[in-house]
């Protein structure tokens, strides 16, 4: 209701006063030009290392990309790669790049470790979160960050030192450089992931569904698997999915104590090669610019494709979650 | 029914500090504010009153330009400080300086209380020990905050009680000079007793300043204003002289009614 | 009425199996401390003969069956801090620009999901992209500087997303505080934001430090060799351009490539190398904790 519309005055724009462009107080000094200058620039320093994190996404597939093209135009026979066994890429006389049964080594570690990881990161995760006092829970994440620390080349070490050994005492196998060893190794490094990130999931579940629960008469088990971990199922999701895309990427660890043999397994006592320790083990060899060296490379779009493609769909899912 | 029996007061002679003309300003979809326009003259302290979600907040924030920092807000009309479009000076900066604003919520920066008020300042490129020492001390005076603070100067802001938060925030408002105090519903967080003396404080300032004053304290405004504008729903039901807007013969019913309490 | 609050056989079963879940997720929980202390207490019992001062300070020697880890150590102490200075000044400004600049939009937006990938390639792509981009394009040459540019991109978006939490951590009021006496949006970061994050962004990049101690797949192509001599006690003794050892690629070596070693060597190699990584993160934790008691508001 603009009563007062009317009785107003137009406004006078006066433009001829002039503003000084930096006025701090009415009397007073200004900023000087140099800090006004140098903080634009630095503004500028700043916008730049923001899109830079795109940048190297881009710069990591194009010199990746660039060192295998070769072999990816140089009468690639699909069919052959994706789904041979057969991998030799030394021969002489009938070279091969099959890489079917190092996708399988990757898969059958891989799955193996989630099968071991999963039950006990978000188990581990659910105890964390709602189960355990103030203390266990700042004792047990600090456990868990240094059991995150181990570097891989460690886990490769026990693998070799410690769980060889043990599998073929506890197994009777002639071999324990195999599935199951890179497996348990793998899933050793998974589950400080998943329990942290499923541990953030369940934590941002509102506490009044817990609150609501509980009223209701419901024990604290009751409320979590009746109420909690549906409602953080996107998030418990990512969780996994990024322990996958974790175990998918790791080098050293299986390239010490899954064995070396190029097939695909059919027990867990299998030894096996996986993509990452393909690479690993013949880059060295591979001389710059041959056909074997290209394939290695593009062995690498393939793991970067995997991975790239696990991580948009956890990141998905959790975008999901935060918009209810 | 509700004409106006006393004859409007004379308006004075100098030119209104603040003109707002036609103001409109849209969060994406959804318009708040549907073109208002209003006049605040110089050293008087302006009331805005109404219920939650009038709009107020919004306005002030468009009179310091604040509004640019949310995402989606889209504005059109012009809001002039001295005749000049507050869009068209060449740095935003300054126009915050001559624009003090006092939030809601109290705010003590996690510096020490001599560098809470001193921030500003220095901001802006002063950095004598002695003009600081004194200009935070004259702030702090005005903020009526001294005496409680004089001892421990170098203690954290963010240790201080509300009230006294409160108050920081107006020797910080205070410390860029201002030529308009903008107040946003300052009294919500705070104690009676320091709200009564930060009342003290706006009716000894405006003799520096004009004040521009928000709030849902709807006998705050009584006591304080002398111009009361009464927004509701992004439009102004009325503006006037306090005493006619508080009277039992406001220009619209609905000014009476919100005012004495029948709806709010 | 006492009926109505009497323990029913439903009841009491229900408690029963909370609280064999309770013992169930415990144990699944612990089973993460067991190993931890497991494998830590079996290395550091096997490594028992040759830990020692000198096994730190002295150089590998015949064949790398005797001797220290000199040459390594130190070329794991260059190999950290060149990557280091090259990433946490870009990782803490790109984590300002997100958290104080950049603007609800689609760039936003995929600038988050860049880091997020990035942060999930596999260290073996991280080393062919080395090889492709800095040893071979950009003509560096296998060297510590080729090495640490890889380790660099490496770490560079956990960097940001650490210090992108410290950022956030500081309450908007603040800022708009800052922005109301006119502040510009530098000033506001320089003045409240950085001093007060300043903790967990600290946190953030010692962390990264044991990480990229640890790390062999990114620095085997682009850096690192399996022997160099260099003269002991010398702290300067690898250029920037200069191939090094490196404590994860030496472990890596002795495991599997040097035949008849000592028992105890490999395991102490791993006692060292677990240690410094184990040591840092034990410090940055230490500083967390210290840190977040020290709250200032």
């Amino acid at each position: 209701m603009g009563e007062q519309a009317m009785n107003l005055p137009p406004a006078r724009v006066v433009s001829t006063r002039p503003v000084s462009a930096s006025a701090g107080s009415p009397r007073g000094p200004r900023r000087n030009r140099f800090s006004v200058i140098g903080e634009t620039v630095l503004e500028w320093v700043i916008r730049l290392c923001g899109i830079s994190a795109i940048l190297f996404v881009f710069g990591i597939f194009f010199f990746v990309l660039r060192e295998g093209v070769g072999f990816l135009f140089g009468g690639l026979n699909l069919v052959q790669f994706f789904f041979s066994t057969e991998w030799y890429p030394t021969s002489v006389a009938n070279v091969r790049y099959g890489v079917l049964a190092l996708i399988a080594g990757t898969f059958s570690v891989t799955g193996l470790a989630m099968l071991i990881a999963v039950p006990f990161g978000l188990g581990a995760a659910i105890f964390v979160s709602e189960f355990c006092s103030e203390r266990v829970r700042e004792t047990l994440k600090v456990v868990i960050e240094l059991l995150a620390a181990i570097p891989s080349v460690v886990w490769g070490f026990i693998g070799i030192s410690l769980m060889n050994p043990l599998i073929q005492e506890v197994f009777h196998v002639p071999v324990g450089l195999n599935v199951l060893n890179g497996a348990l190794l793998l899933a050793l490094m998974s589950v400080p992931i998943m329990v942290s990130i499923g541990e953030d999931a369940l934590k941002a579940v509102p506490d009044s569904f817990r609150e609501a629960s509980l009223a209701m008469g419901a024990t604290r088990w009751q409320t979590v698997h009746r109420v909690l971990l549906p409602a953080a199922k996107n998030g418990l999701l990512a969780a996994v999915l990024l322990g996958v895309g974790r175990a998918v990427g790791e080098t050293m660890a299986v390239l010490m104590a899954t064995g070396h043999a190029v097939n695909i397994p059919k027990s867990p006592f299998d030894p096996v090669r996986t993509l990452t320790a393909t690479i690993a083990a013949e880059l060295g060899e591979a001389s710059v610019g041959s056909p074997h060296y290209q394939v290695l490379f593009v062995i690498g779009i393939l793991l970067f494709t995997i991975t790239f493609a696990v991580n948009l769909t956890a990141d998905m899912i959790v975008k999901r979650t935060r918009k209810h | 029914m509700f004409e106006s029996v006393t004859p409007p007061p004379v308006r004075p002679l100098a030119p209104p500090k603040i003109q707002v003309r036609d103001l409109k300003l849209s969060y994406g979809a959804q318009e708040v504010l549907h073109g208002i326009s209003f006049d605040v003259d110089r050293n008087d302290i302006f009331a805005i009153i109404g219920p939650a979600q009038s709009g107020k907040s919004t306005l002030l924030k468009c009179l310091n330009r604040t509004i640019e920092l949310l995402p989606n807000a889209r504005q059109s009309g012009q809001v002039l400080i001295d005749g000049v479009d507050v869009s068209e000076l060449p740095s935003v900066y300054s126009l915050r300086r001559r624009v003090g604003m006092v939030a809601p919520l109290p705010v003590g920066l996690p510096l020490s209380i001599f560098d809470n008020v001193a921030f500003a300042p220095r901001a802006s490129g002063f950095h004598d020990k002695q003009e600081l020492a004194a200009l935070v001390e004259r702030c702090l005076r005005q903020a009526a905050l001294w005496d409680e603070v004089k001892d421990r100067l170098h203690t954290l802001g963010t240790k201080l009680s509300g009230g006294q938060q409160q108050r920081l925030t107006i020797a910080r408002a205070l410390s860029h000079e201002p030529e308009v105090l903008c107040l946003d519903e300052f009294s919500i967080a705070i104690d009676p007793v320091t709200t009564m003396r930060i009342e003290d404080v706006l009716k000894e300032l405006k003799q520096h300043m004009t004040i521009v004053l928000v709030t849902n304290l709807v006998q705050q405004a009584r006591r304080l204003a002398g111009r009361t504008m009464f927004l509701w729903n992004g439009e102004i039901v009325e503006e006037g002289a306090t005493d006619v807007v508080f009277s039992d013969q406001p220009q619209s019913r609905k000014t009476y009614d919100y005012v004495n309490g029948i709806f709010g | 009425m006492a009926a109505t609050f009497a323990e029913t056989p439903l009841i009491r079963s229900k408690h029963r199996q909370e609280a064999v879940v309770r013992v169930i997720l415990g144990l699944m929980a612990f089973a993460m401390v067991l190993p931890l202390l497991a494998i830590v207490g079996y290395l550091v019992v096997q490594a028992w003969p040759l830990l020692s001062w000198d096994f730190l300070t002295q150089n590998p020697t015949g064949g790398m069956r005797k001797g220290g880890v000199w040459s390594a150590l130190l070329g794991t102490i260059y190999l950290v801090t060149t990557s280091l200075v090259i990433a946490a000044p870009v990782g803490v400004l790109a984590a300002v620009y997100l958290n104080e600049y950049a603007k609800q939009g689609w760039l936003t937006r995929i600038i988050n999901l860049a880091v997020v990938n990035l942060a999930g390639v596999p260290s073996i792509v991280h080393a062919l992209f080395g090889l492709g981009a800095f040893v071979l394009f950009a003509g560096i040459g296998r060297s510590i500087l080729a090495a640490s540019l890889t380790l660099a991109i490496m770490t560079l978006p956990v960097i940001i997303a650490s210090t992108k939490e410290a950022l956030a951590s500081v309450p908007m009021s603040f800022r708009e505080a800052c922005w109301n006496v006119g502040a510009t949006r530098w000033q506001t970061i320089r003045g409240i934001v950085l001093p007060n994050s300043i903790s967990g962004i600290l946190t953030g990049v010692i962390l990264q430090v044991s990480r990229t101690a640890g790390e062999t797949a990114p620095i085997m192509f682009t850096g690192a060799v399996f022997f160099k001599r260099i003269p002991e006690g010398d702290p300067f003794a690898y250029g920037l351009y200069d191939q090094c050892m490196a404590l994860s690629m030496h472990l890596f070596t002795i495991t599997t490539q040097v035949t008849e070693a000592p028992k105890a060597l490999p395991y102490a190699t791993a006692v060292v190398l677990l240690g410094t990584v184990l040591l840092v993160n034990a410090v940055a934790i230490a500083l967390r904790v210290k840190l977040r008691a020290r709250k200032k508001w």
